[in-house]
This record gives structure tokens, C-alpha cells and sequence, in this order.
């Protein structure tokens, strides 16, 4: 579905991804794992083509078609969307409004705002009418992100740390939500430090050092970073001087 | 004459409406209301609790609007001052008593729909009363020809608990050249709130200067920009607050956003602590359409122009 061939990408004189081959299957959610600094929002922008991280080295393949010319809007066109860790704020847009400006071009069956906002946890009678602005706390925005995405119904939504700055009462909600994609059909990049999140997935990926370094079930990959990546010494990779 | 200020009414509810408003408002009864074309008063309605007078000034209009103490207004005064013709001049002389306790909004449409060479000049004086309270949204329209001048200055007095909330509102259109001044002197828990969005094209001149004095124990000020300049639009923002009284507090908000090369902007935020129990704020942004904004909204499917445009006339809302 999403394939990153041999990708690389220099920022500052600095290399910040090496050679990174990467898949993802159709419907699945895929996490991945990597320790502070090891590329895992930058991986999320490239494939989401954001400004600054169009000039790669490698192709991004997405339902076989040659993306890696493609700006950012034309991937959302195509089923490509992100969540941010910190979203952006929008003074005078409301909540419904912003809802509704993802909705434009998903699929018949999307749901509405309001079924949105329910499926984040939120009353639609008390947000819709919102703006979008620094009103909101934290939690909230990131809530109102993921209702953004179920209302565009995607067919691949990057997650980056959809669970940071979240209450724990709420992570089973957030969780829920990523289910809620798979099952409408959406594959699902979640991005995360955390391990117990990282396992809801059905495929993992380890990064470090701006490259994967194992892909599979994800307990096991979520096992191999905490005994190999947690306190990372680049040991693993062998383009940064460390043992294989 | 009366079918002469008739022709005059509709051709200017026909300009409130391009301007934004809705013009049968002026023709409801249950409603305070003033229409001033050119120097002519064409339509002035008394509800109990507001009177208004208007007389004819040699290029324009005096208004005195007295809300009485105590009255609580349930629907908002409408005010609508146009000059429909391409060229003319508007002096407004207005001056706004509100008793003491009294509660009351107005709805003010200015409008000059086809200006080439319109001057409109506003002198206003508000004086609100002990623990009255006033809003003041002031929507303008002068066309699409950029030939308008318009010159609104306002000052302001607000007594022991008064409450002003004043918006200045320019975002269809073209500005031409505009020069708002607003001063207030606010007193013991008084609150004082400016509130200017503007949205300017072509070759469009923007000034804005906003100064509240915050002169009485616990009384609160804010002054709130939202400035867009596109094309060769020029926009000045200067932002005052004087704290002179102990435990005042004092905000200044300015953002401008800049659309294309040859737009320019700034911002002047001054503050002065006299009292030095008092508390002034302020923060400013000037430069383009915020990059993260513009690219969240992209992630939905939006192209970058209709992104832009989405954030700008959100925060010119």
C-alpha cells in the first residue's frame, strides 16, 4: 500500500534518514517505535510530503503510484493524512467547521462531525460550536485531530503520538480510536514512545539512527527496543559506526 | 422632500445591505435605530429608554444617543451612516450617554459602496455609566474601488464598573485609507475591550492607534488586532496601554498577516507602568500565514491558496 524505497534525506548538512526501506499493508496498523531523535517525525512528514522534506533521496510508492513529487495536498487528495503531535490552532475556525473541511473530499459513508466527536469522547454540543483556538486544552485539541481524521476517513492516517500529553484515562479512548480506523478500513502509522500502545498494532517497526531496523509482531519488536534502543548507542546500525 | 428621504432610505438599506447588514432592521419599529445619508438624518426610531437626536451639520451629521439609567435595551440600537453617490464627505459628530446600569448594544453599518472619493470623518464620545454596560460592532464597506478616507476617532470614558466592548470591522472589500484613533479612560473596575479586524488590498493604508488608560483601581484594558495586508497594502498598528492605578491590568494582542511580496506591516506596542502594582501585557506577530496552519489544513485535502484563505478569514471572524 505505503512503500518507502531506499529513502534518505540530508537536513542541515545532516543526514536524518539513511537508506530506509519501509512497507505498510493494506487495513493494518503499524507503529513505530524509536527512542527521541531517531527520525520518527520526520519519517511521518516526508511520507506526508510537508515543505522541507520533499527533497529525498529514494521513492515513496503509495497504491503503486510514484508519489515522491507529490506536495501535500495532493497526497491528502489521494487518502495520505497526519495527525500532529502538537496540532496547529485556528482563531474564528470552529470545531464543526474544521471537522467539516476533512469531510469534503472523504468517502459517502464518513462519518459526520458530530459522530466524530462522539467517537473521541467528546459531546458534540459542547465542542462544535468551539473554535479551534488556545481555549482548548491540550487533551482536547489532540481529540479534536483524531475526530479530523475519522470525519476524512482516510486510507492512511499518520498518528504521531496521538497518546502524549494525554491523560491515562483517556489512552484506552485514544486506542479505541486507532481500532476504529482499522476497522473503517484505514491503515494506521502510529507513531509512539509508549510500548503498551505500540503493541495494539498488527505490525511494528523499530527506528533508529533514521533507519528501520526491525519489522514484525509487536511485542517482539516493542521487546527489541527496549533492550536494544531505550539507551541507544547507535549499536545497531551500522551506517553510524555501530555493530549490526 | 418626504419622497426625496424616501429614495434616500432605500437607496441606503440597499448600501447597508451591500455592506453587510440587514437592512429591514432600520424599518423595525420595535428597534432604536438612526440612518444618516450624507448630511441628511432619513430615518430615526425612539424605543422607551433610548432617545436620539439627530441634526444636519453643514457636511455631515451630530447624533446624541442617551440610554437611560437603568434600561436594559432587549434588542441592539442600529446606526447606519453611507454616502451612496461616488464622491462626498461625512463628518459624524456623535456622542453616546449611558446611564448608570443601563445595558444596551449597538449595531453601527457604515457604508460606501461606491466610493471614488468619499471622506468620512467620525468623531465620537462615549461616556458609560456606573456598572453600565455597551458593546459597539462597527462594520464598514467602502466598495471594491479603494476610494475611500475614512477617519474614526473615538474617545472614551468609562466610570466605576462600566463595561465597553468595541469592535471595528473591515474585511469585504477595499479599505482605501483608513485612520482609526480610539482612546479610554477606564475607571475603577472598569473593563475596556478594542477590537479592530481589517483585511486590506491594493494600494490600501492602514493605520490603527489604540490607547487606554487605565486609570482606576482593578480596571482592565485590551486592545486586539487582526490585520491582513495583501497586494501593496501598507498597515500600521500602534498599541497603547497606560497602568496608573494599583492591581490594572493591561493586554495588547497584535497580529498582521502579510499576502504577497510587496504588502508591509507593523506594529508599535507601547506600555507604561505609572503605578507599580499595575500589570501590563502585550505580544505581537507580524509576517506570513502561519506555515504549520496552512499545511494542517493541506493535510485535508485543501490547496495552499484555499488554506491560506481559510485561516485569514478565520481570524478576521
Amino acid at each position: 500500500m505505503l512503500r518507502l524505497e531506499n529513502v534518505s534525506l540530508e537536513l542541515g548538512g545532516k543526514r536524518i534518514l539513511h537508506d530506509l526501506n519501509f512497507e505498510t499493508r493494506p487495513g493494518e496498523i503499524h507503529s513505530i517505535l524509536g527512542a527521541n531523535g531517531t527520525g520518527k517525525s520526520t519519517l511521518a512528514s516526508v511520507i506526508l510530503g510537508l515543505g522541507g522534506y520533499r527533497d529525498i533521496g529514494g521513492r515513496i510508492l503509495f497504491h503503486g503510484e510514484d508519489i515522491t513529487a507529490l506536495g501535500v495536498s495532493e497526497r491528502a487528495q489521494r487518502g495520505i493524512t497526519m495527525a500532529w503531535q502538537e496540532p496547529a490552532r485556528f482563531e474564528g475556525l470552529s470545531v464543526g467547521e474544521y471537522l467539516a473541511i476533512g469531510r469534503r473530499g472523504a468517502r459517502g459513508d464518513a462519518p459526520d462531525p458530530a459522530e466524530c466527536l462522539l467517537k473521541v469522547g467528546l459531546a458534540p454540543a459542547s465542542y462544535l460550536a468551539r473554535a479551534v483556538d488556545a481555549t482548548l486544552s491540550g487533551g482536547e485539541r489532540k481529540r479534536i485531530e483524531l475526530a479530523s481524521l475519522l470525519s476524512m476517513a482516510p486510507k492512511l492516517a499518520i498518528l504521531d503520538e496521538p497518546d502524549s500529553g494525554i491523560d491515562a484515562l483517556s489512552i484506552d479512548c485514544v486506542v479505541e480510536v486507532i481500532r476504529t480506523f482499522s476497522r473503517n478500513g484505514t491503515t494506521v502509522l502510529l507513531i509512539t514512545h509508549h510500548e503498551e500502545v505500540a503493541e495494539i498494532a498488527d505490525r511494528a517497526s523499530s527506528l533508529c539512527g533514521g533507519t528501520v531496523l526491525k519489522t514484525g509482531d509487536p511485542v517482539a519488536v516493542a521487546r527489541f527496543f527496549r533492550n536494544h534502543c531505550q539507551e541507544c548507542l547507535h549499536v545497531n546500525v551500522p551506517q553510524l559506526g555501530g555493530l549490526e | 422632500m418626504t419622497t426625496g428621504r424616501s429614495e434616500q432610505l432605500e437607496a441606503l438599506a440597499a448600501a447597508y445591505e451591500a455592506g453587510g447588514g440587514h437592512a429591514a432592521t432600520l424599518f423595525d419599529r420595535s428597534s432604536a435605530s438612526l440612518s444618516v445619508s450624507g448630511n441628511a438624518v432619513i430615518g430615526s426610531n425612539e424605543i422607551p429608554g433610548v432617545h436620539i437626536e439627530g441634526t444636519a451639520l453643514p457636511n455631515g451629521v451630530r447624533a446624541i444617543i442617551t440610554v437611560d439609567p437603568g434600561a436594559v435595551v432587549p434588542r441592539p440600537v442600529h446606526l447606519c451612516f453611507g454616502v451612496v453617490p461616488e464622491e462626498g464627505v461625512q463628518e459624524i459628530v456623535s456622542e453616546y450617554r449611558i446611564g448608570d446600569g443601563a445595558r444596551v448594544a449597538f449595531v453601527a453599518h457604515c457604508t460606501f459602496p461606491n466610493a471614488l472619493r468619499v471622506r468620512h470623518v467620525m468623531n465620537a464620545r462615549m461616556h458609560i455609566g456606573k456598572r453600565a454596560e455597551m458593546t459597539y460592532s462597527e462594520t464598514h464597506f467602502h466598495g471594491d474601488r479603494g476610494g475611500a478616507e475614512v477617519l474614526p476617532a473615538l474617545k472614551v470614558f468609562l466610570d466605576e464598573g462600566g463595561v465597553l466592548k468595541n469592535e471595528f470591522r473591515l474585511t469585504r472589500g477595499t479599505v482605501g485609507r483608513l485612520q482609526a484613533e480610539y482612546d479610554a479612560e477606564v475607571g475603577r473596575d472598569a473593563v475596556c475591550e478594542f477590537y479592530a479586524k481589517v483585511y486590506g488590498k491594493m494600494e490600501d493604508r492602514i493605520v490603527v492607534r489604540e490607547s487606554i488608560f487605565l486609570n482606576g483601581e482593578n480596571a482592565r484594558g485590551l486592545a486586539k488586532s487582526r490585520i491582513v495586508s495583501s497586494d501593496r497594502c501598507q498597515s500600521e498598528v500602534i498599541g497603547e496601554v497606560v497602568g496608573n492605578a494599583p492591581f490594572s491590568r493591561g493586554h495588547i494582542d497584535c497580529v498582521e498577516i502579510l499576502k504577497g511580496a510587496h504588502a508591509r506591516a507593523s506594529a508599535v506596542p507601547r506600555l507604561v507602568v505609572v503605578d507599580d502594582r499595575a500589570k501590563l501585557t502585550h505580544e505581537a506577530a507580524i509576517g506570513s500565514v502561519d506555515k504549520k496552519q496552512v499545511e494542517t489544513l493541506m493535510a485535508r485535502g485543501l490547496g495552499e491558496d484555499e488554506a491560506v484563505d481559510v485561516v485569514v478569514r478565520g481570524m478576521l471572524r
